[in-house]
């Protein structure tokens, strides 16, 4: 009796949050299955309609745009993650070992953490711009210290250009998170292992790869399967540097995330009569699934690799 | 005897020297490359200075970029402070600014209100499902966002929120966003650490559930609360995407605002005005680094266990 009436005062703690994760999060992640796989959903009626199969998957697959923002995001995660994850520890190592200006350092790399993704995405832009027509405007810095003309993120800059001004900024984005993490894991590394390298006079090379890098490796594999997930995700890196006003951003600079947001808001069927919603609804699913594939790898190597 | 001496000297024993040098050299290359990093970190920050700063003239007109300005014109701040553009529902920044504080205001009182129950329920109380609804979120944990979106467009939508020139657009902002898993996971750990047998001992004294979660544990978590409370404020306060989908032109957020397109009206080339771009910038920066100043150790905190921003 008593502990009946126990159970009952536990949910009213969880009733309304339960509701609400139930109705936005639960809900929502089935509902998404179930309209990819119904490729005529329609989405102002509601109804799933009477076709299920995987047209939408098809559709997606043929759509040259969703072929070009998967590879755009494959690029952001291939160059971005490693760079920054190697760029972090190298800054991480410099600055565990001295000892003068240590907090400033770690202070200045730190703030880009605080900043709003759009608003340095913005910054960047502006660093690296051209104007398209001569003598509208001043070329940007990039282009002044250089003495060059590239347009790297207008209109015209063509895919290597805004690319690259792209990964330069998510390795620069990416960066504080990683230090922080990794400057946490160098002050646990015990003091004796650099004591018995200094003794058997280890090169400062043998140090790093022998020492520092397997005791860090727990860290190493969070950072990477915490970045990975990011870095699939990218959206707004590309929407602020390379992109318009708002949420405009042309079809050749989408990234995963992009062509599933273009698909919201968007009733009714394309020509081959599969739902604007089944297709971003399929795309999610595709970006989930390779998300999943991604980590479980990650999880993997490092239950063989890491030193714990 | 004196020869062994002089070996000994630094100055003069080669290998030493070489040691000596060594270290030196170990130092400085460390020191310059933390410095050209810091300086590439710096840069952005600098330039975004440095162009809110200079006047229309000097932005377009002059044919080389100013590396400082050299018109000063801070009353671009206060310019694009009123800034309204027809094409954004002629509103302006302090608008912005009164429906992010409002979106920010309830999403971080429920949110954080929210976290605190589930995460006392899920750690402190028996009852039946327990296990399983922990099972469930640390699940769904790991699911991106963006896998909710469509089907949360659609509620919110058809729950008439979407684009509604009224509270609903607020609504729309607010709601689906309210319960976080990561908080409630971050803060149910940090429960999990309050010794049961404080709670035994309320218990004897006749203190009731409800009571002894406000009087014993939130004091005693107080840190991670600080962290979760001020992770939701930079949530709202960066959110992007979603508000300037469901929000009609007159609600919409600050992050909309910066995209917002600040062009010439008078001249007739629309151009955009980059120095008040980036003024805005600015501004939408500032609170972020204030708050960073001023809660430094709780966002540090909160961040090494988050991972992912916002």
């Amino acid at each position: 009796m008593l502990e009946n009436k126990k159970d009952y005062k536990a949910w009213l703690y969880i009733a309304i949050p339960l509701i609400l994760l139930s109705v936005f999060t639960f809900y929502p992640l089935i509902k998404t299955i179930l309209i990819s796989f119904f490729s005529q959903y329609n989405s102002i009626t509601d109804s799933f309609g009477n076709f299920f199969d995987l047209e939408a998957y098809k559709t997606i697959f043929r759509d040259k745009y969703f072929i070009k923002s998967l590879t755009n995001t494959l690029i952001i995660v291939f160059v971005s993650v490693p760079v920054s994850t190697v760029l972090a520890l190298l800054i991480a190592v410099g600055l565990n070992s001295i000892k003068p200006l240590q907090k400033i350092f770690q202070t200045i790399f730190f703030i880009p953490y605080v900043t709003n993704t759009l608003a340095i995405g913005m910054v960047f832009g502006v660093m690296f711009s051209h104007p398209i027509i001569p003598g509208i405007a001043p070329e940007g810095l990039i282009n002044t210290l250089f003495s060059t003309a590239i347009d790297w993120v207008g209109p015209t800059a063509v895919a290597k250009h805004w690319m690259l001004v792209v990964l330069i900024y998510s390795i620069w984005n990416g960066l504080p998170f990683k230090i922080l993490v990794f400057i946490g894991g160098l002050q646990n590394i015990s003091k004796q292992y650099y004591d018995a390298a200094k003794i058997d006079s280890a090169t400062p090379k043998r140090v790093l790869t022998k020492i520092t890098i397997p005791l860090l490796s727990p860290m190493i594999s969070y950072i990477l399967i915490t970045s990975f997930i990011g870095a699939f995700k990218s959206y707004e890196a590309v929407l602020s540097v390379a992109g318009g006003t708002g949420r405009e951003l042309h079809r050749d600079r989408w990234t995963a995330v992009a062509y599933v947001y273009d698909k919201i808001g968007i009733a009714g069927m394309d020509s081959n009569m599969v739902s604007y919603y089944s297709r971003g609804a399929a795309a999610a699913v595709v970006l989930f699934i390779i998300i999943m594939i991604f980590t479980a790898i990650n999880l993997y190597a490092s239950k063989k690799r890491v030193h714990y | 005897m004196q020869e062994a001496k002089i070996k000994a000297d630094f100055r003069v024993n080669e290998r030493l020297v070489l040691q000596k040098t060594n270290t030196i050299l170990r130092k400085v290359v460390v020191y310059a490359f933390l410095a050209v990093m810091a300086i590439v970190v710096l840069i952005p920050f600098y330039w975004m200075l440095n162009v809110s700063l200079q006047s229309h003239n000097e932005v377009f007109n002059s044919l080389s970029v100013s590396f400082f300005p050299k018109e000063f014109s801070p009353e671009n701040y206060v310019k694009v402070f009123f800034y309204e553009s027809r094409s954004q529902g002629s509103i302006a920044f302090p608008r912005y600014l009164l429906n992010t504080g409002i979106v920010a205001f309830f999403s971080t009182i429920f949110g954080t209100m929210f976290s605190i129950l589930v995460a006392f329920a899920l750690s402190r109380l028996n009852f039946k499902g327990r296990e399983a609804i922990f099972t469930l979120l640390l699940a769904t944990m790991m699911i991106p966002g963006e896998m909710m979106v469509i089907s949360n467009y659609i509620t919110v939508s058809r729950l008439g929120w979407v684009n509604q020139a009224n509270y609903g657009s607020y609504l729309a902002m607010i709601v689906p966003f309210m319960v976080s898993i990561f908080h409630i996971y971050l803060l149910r750990q940090n429960f999990k650490q309050i010794p049961n047998e404080l709670y035994y001992a309320a218990k004897v004294d006749g203190c009731r559930d409800w009571k002894y979660l406000w009087r014993v544990m939130v004091p005693m978590a107080k840190s991670s609360i600080i962290t979760i409370t001020i992770l939701k404020l930079m949530g709202s306060w960066n959110a992007f995407v979603w508000p300037d989908i469901v929000a009609h032109e007159k609600y919409k957020l600050v992050t909309s605002w910066l995209r917002s397109s600040f062009t010439d009206a008078e001249a007739g080339i629309q151009r955009v005005l980059i120095n008040y771009q980036m003024a805005a910038t600015v501004i939408v920066t500032v609170p972020l680094l204030i708050l960073f100043i001023l809660f430094r150790k709780y966002i540090m905190s909160g961040v090494s266990r988050s991972g992912v921003k916002g």
